[in-house]
């Protein structure tokens, strides 16, 4: 059974213009999705109804089977600890005046997890490559970088298995990216990972599957591998087409 | 030519100006808590000539009717207090709640809002606060206070509107509803911690005006009436004699200034000590 099954979702902030146009998506346990678009083709707003932040105008939404309802707050309560999300920008995702530990402890608090929440936020830390005496410390000490790992942090510290990045590496410079990248990769080992991106060379890398998106539309999915080989959509071969390469053809890794 | 980086322009250092808002607000404190149980004369009482300068017996001279100014002044020290405090608490908790609420509105709700308190606005404070000491039966340093801390709260109502509304669109804010905190709970430990350094800062400034207005009030009889000997109304009595004795206007405009600043200042101190970004990196 699919951990998310979305079938012919539709929303749209005005009736004449619809955001999206009855989308259907599957994430299996495990998976590794990348959901490329350009700007303004939906991504985001896909995102926002599988946080169940907004409910779509018609189709539906399932998470393990049951649907996805932001009036229940028994089921978001279950929802929120199994799904999470990392943003784009990591200097407007962390809140300048608490303190890492705080941050990172607050889906703990919020949803009321059992444990030793100290101990938890420090094994958080860990995870993604911070020292545990990172917790006392504000957001406005830390890089880029640093501050995106915390945001991971706190999307991993309750134990998903639904991680939702929101173009999550664009904002990074490049030798900070690939970092990020591997450890969103590590990560993935043990979740479902939906990669929302418009950088088909990082999402190469890290999904095994891949979905484009096209003003509100699925012009196509598949194996990343096949699709990106002989994609068949001509607005995926144009976005294949508008990749910069480099001369020399260095291995990707 | 130096080779040395320019710095940012001078600044006072932070814990300077903490401790002379700390001084200046202090002294003034204690005045009033000193007021309460100590006076050199009989507020009332026609202690000395009229119109005396400084004297070891007055130390700032008398009024016009021969009481002590000193005395006066620190009553007015209490009285000061009184109405900043008051003034600023009431108009800050109508002003803050209404403000957050306006940012949470739906657009209908906001919009009106947002076009009363432009109304509100434009009326000047002293005419909000003059109607409703009118309202209410007598003229006393309550109604007066109440009457101020109205018309204050229209303006903390719409700067706490903006500021909130620019906290909200935060992704901060997006995570802690996908972390299931409330909106109760990202209203507490989300927005008004990041909107408190801007408001704190608008407190002290009408933590001033305030005072200034309730002078004001005085002066037209709606203010704490005799023998509540606040700044505004020595003031207002020194103003026929300014040039004969300037004291009698100098002592009690010193005292407004003076703990004006003070509040301000201490506004600033606190504000720094708390805020995290600011300490030493």
């Amino acid at each position: 059974m699919s951990l998310v099954a979305v079938d012919k979702v539709s929303f749209g902030y005005t009736a004449s213009r619809p955001i999206l146009d009855a989308v259907s998506l599957d994430i299996a346990p495990g998976d590794t999705i990348g959901l490329v678009g350009e700007s303004g083709s939906g991504k985001t707003t896909l995102l926002r109804l599988l946080l169940g932040l907004a409910t779509p105008d018609s189709g539906t939404i399932h998470f393990d089977g049951s649907p996805l309802d932001p009036r229940n707050g028994a089921f978001m309560r279950q929802f929120r600890r199994q799904a999470q999300v990392v943003f784009q920008d990591p200097y407007s995702s962390l809140d300048p005046r608490q303190t890492i530990f705080s941050i990172i402890a607050e889906p703990l608090r919020s949803l009321r997890l059992a444990g030793d929440h100290a101990a938890m936020v420090a094994q958080a830390l860990e995870a993604v490559g911070l020292t545990p005496d990172a917790a006392t410390r504000y957001p406005h000490q830390f890089s880029g970088g640093q501050r995106q790992r915390i945001a991971i942090a706190r999307a991993i510290v309750p134990g998903p298995r639904l991680l939702l990045a929101d173009e999550a590496v664009s904002a990074l410079d490049l030798t900070t990216k690939v970092r990020v990248v591997e450890l969103l990769a590590r990560l993935s080992a043990s979740m479902s990972l939906l990669f929302v991106s418009h950088d088909i060379g990082v999402v190469a890398a890290l999904c095994r599957r891949i979905v484009i998106l096209e003003q509100g539309r699925i012009v196509e999915a598949g194996d990343t591998a096949t699709v990106l080989a002989n994609p068949r959509h001509p607005y995926t071969q144009r976005l294949l087409a508008s990749v910069p390469r480099l001369t020399l053809n260095e291995a990707s890794t | 030519m130096s080779t040395t980086i320019a710095s940012a322009p001078a600044r006072p250092p932070r814990s300077l100006i903490l401790w002379a808002g700390l001084i200046l607000v202090g002294l003034h404190v204690a005045t009033g808590l000193l007021s309460l149980v100590w006076l050199p004369y009989e507020p009332t009482g026609m202690v000395g000539m009229r119109l005396e300068g400084p004297s070891l017996v007055h130390w700032i001279g008398t009024d016009r009717l021969g009481r002590d100014l000193f005395t006066q002044l620190m009553i007015g020290s209490r009285i000061a207090l009184v109405v900043g405090i008051g003034a600023v608490a009431i108009g800050a908790a109508i002003g803050v709640t209404l403000g957050i609420l306006a940012a949470f509105a739906s657009k209908w709700l906001d919009d009106a809002l947002a076009a009363t308190l432009d109304i509100l606005i434009a009326f000047p404070t002293l005419l909000i606060a003059m109607l409703v000491v009118a309202a209410s039966d007598t003229a006393s340093l309550w109604s007066a206070i109440v009457a101020l801390g109205i018309a204050l709260s229209a303006i903390v109502a719409r700067l706490t509107r903006i500021l909130a509304k620019r906290v909200l669109v935060m992704d901060y804010i997006t995570a802690a509803r996908t972390s299931g905190s409330s909106w109760p709970k990202i209203v507490a430990i989300h927005i008004l911690p990041n909107i408190w350094p801007t408001l704190s800062v608008n407190f002290a400034l009408q933590f001033g005006l305030a005072v200034i207005a309730e002078a004001s009030l005085s002066y037209l009889g709606l203010g704490a009436p005799p023998p509540n000997a606040s700044w505004g109304r020595m003031l207002q009595e020194a103003q026929g004699t300014v040039y004969t004795a300037p004291l009698g206007a100098i002592a009690p405009g010193l005292a407004l200034v003076s703990l004006a600043i003070g509040v301000n200042l201490l506004a600033d101190g606190l504000r720094d000590s708390i805020d995290p970004t600011r300490r030493a990196r």
